[in-house]
């Protein structure tokens, strides 16, 4: 049973691909990460895309790429951080390191299982957002703001995940991404914000995440500030996530 | 010898959860952490499988660094807290640990085995304490580990599901796996193990095989309702042989004949000293640990 026949690591795609699918199906099964992952953003896309209540008219080409911006803040950041912060408490984390998956493997998993999860996410508010006539253009700029989007907000997610409660985490993870939602330019835009926050949004990751999918969705190139932006605060909270987490 | 500690220590802060251990778990057998709660079982189980750094000291899993990446096929681990996702089907998540094997074990087997089969598809919230103990074992065995870490496998269990776990335990020692099982359960050890290593308070208060342990001092044990100092000189000089007194305890040396048995009731009966219990022969393990560890609550 055991002395005869010694074990070997399954190959890293298949550990990798595994924790992936585990974490996706996760996603699947919890109700409330599919409404702020899904829900919420197909009705701030219909709402605001639609509507012409919040002086947006109903320019698509503002609207689809903002609510594609808040898609990835609700993966990476928020349904990310909670989810790491309850297996954290339940000693998952833990478990998972010690198998052959180990902690690198187990990050690479989440990493894999947050691009799927906005993959689906793109294909739904994309097909919602062509359906009501929108028309993007830019693609391949736009895939890599959402990658470098997807870096600075999962290494957010990881910090919150890593050195607080989990209950904690549940409520700031909410709570950032409803301050970010009304005041942090991911859907409406830096420039219709009031006051300071026309000046400070676009210093945000979420500012500068809906600003680059605005200008390069829209056919009028990738920016590079925003996209500094983002580099900086993906490197800065990712050193931040690699001195301060805690597997237990 | 599969683990090797030497002089191993681990601080939390003021705290020293491990004060300079020394140990082995030797190869093919089952060794027995055992201990009071605190003792420093759990810590050590973290620090054989690099879950932990330790302070000080020096810690070989199977010849290599517990942190070597080549030991997480070659070491299973059933962790304390289980570490079984809350909201996932419990069967799910063993499959999930058994893809990371390329040669797992038969999860039809295996679940056969611990009973798991009406509980597959319940998720990890909803199973009792104990039902969530067996997956947790299961999820340490499914890779066909060499080095088996144990850490109070059968807490919370019933008495059937205990008799379950031990028997998987024996059978995995007589396939040749090396155990290290932590318990605060003598009789577990007792009946389990090779080798017992009693820890209290971060340091090891003995070593060596059950029998060892025990010994051969065929002696007399009485506990008393009292405290059993002022009596000592006295039984010693009635009988002749050295007398050892601790909180409520005479231990009377040397082989406890019918007419040494006769001699103490006697002076229980003229002295009007109520005797709770009184044992002759060999020690229990239970006796060696609460003689080592003391039989005071902390």
């Amino acid at each position: 049973m055991t002395a005869g026949q010694r074990n070997a690591p399954a190959p890293a795609w298949r550990r990798v691909g595994a924790q992936a699918w585990f974490e996706v199906r996760a996603v699947l099964r919890n109700g409330e990460q599919l409404l702020i992952t899904l829900v919420l953003p197909v009705l701030v896309l219909i709402l605001l895309g639609r509507t012409t209540a919040l002086g947006l008219g109903d320019d698509l080409a503002v609207v689809a790429p903002g609510v594609l911006a808040l898609a990835v803040m609700s993966t990476g950041l928020t349904s990310q951080a909670i989810a790491t912060a309850f297996d954290r408490r339940a000693g998952v984390l833990r478990l998972l390191a010690t198998t052959p998956l180990g902690r690198n493997g187990l990050v690479a998993g989440k990493v894999v299982a947050v691009l799927v999860v906005e993959a689906g996410q793109v294909v739904v508010l994309g097909g919602v957002a062509m359906l009501l006539g929108w028309r993007p253009s830019g693609i391949p700029g736009a895939v890599l703001a959402l990658a470098l989007g997807t870096w600075a907000f999962v290494a957010l997610g990881l910090l919150l995940a890593g050195t607080m409660r989990a209950e904690a985490v549940l409520g700031a993870a909410n709570l950032l991404w409803v301050l970010l939602l009304v005041g942090g330019g991911v859907v409406v835009p830096p420039s219709r914000l009031p006051g300071p926050l026309t000046e400070l949004a676009p210093l945000l990751p979420s500012g500068a995440l809906g600003d680059a999918l605005r200008s390069t969705l829209a056919g009028h190139g990738l920016p590079l500030a925003p996209l500094v932006v983002l580099v900086l605060w993906a490197a800065v909270l990712t050193s931040g996530v690699a001195r301060t987490f805690r597997w237990s | 010898m599969s683990l090797v500690a030497s002089k191993l220590v681990v601080r939390y802060g003021r705290h020293e959860a491990l004060a300079g251990v020394n140990l082995t778990a030797p190869t093919g057998r089952l060794t027995a952490l055992l201990g009071p709660n605190g003792a420093g079982k759990t810590t050590l189980v973290e620090c054989t499988v690099g879950l932990r750094q330790p302070t000080s000291g020096t810690l070989e899993v199977l010849g290599r660094a517990p942190t070597d990446r080549a030991l997480r096929t070659r070491v299973g681990v059933m962790l304390q807290d289980g570490g079984l996702p809350l909201a996932a089907p419990a069967g799910y998540v063993l499959r999930h640990v058994a893809a990371m094997h390329a040669n797992p074990r038969d999860l039809r087997e295996l679940s056969d085995r611990l009973g798991l089969g009406p509980l597959w598809r319940r998720p990890v919230r909803r199973l009792s304490g104990g039902e969530r103990q067996r997956f947790a074992l299961a999820t340490a065995l499914v890779g066909r580990p060499e080095l088996v870490l144990l850490d109070e496998p059968t807490a919370g269990l019933d008495p059937q599901a205990r008799l379950a776990v031990h028997d998987l335990v024996r059978e995995l020692r007589a396939d040749g796996a090396t155990i290290l099982l932590t318990t605060h359960l003598t009789h577990e050890a007792a009946e389990l193990a090779d080798h017992v290593v009693v820890l209290d308070a971060g340091r090891v208060r003995a070593s060596g095989t059950p029998q060892e342990l025990v010994g051969t001092d065929r002696g007399l044990r009485i506990l008393l309702d009292t405290d059993p100092t002022p009596f000592r000189a006295e039984l010693e000089t009635l009988l002749r042989v050295p007398v050892v007194a601790s909180p409520r305890l005479l231990e009377v040396q040397g082989t406890p004949t019918p007419a040494v048995l006769h001699q103490v009731t006697g002076w229980a009966r003229d002295r009007d000293v109520r005797i709770l219990e009184l044992a002759a022969g060999h020690r229990s393990l239970e006796d060696v640990v609460l003689a080592l560890t003391g039989r005071e609550l902390r």
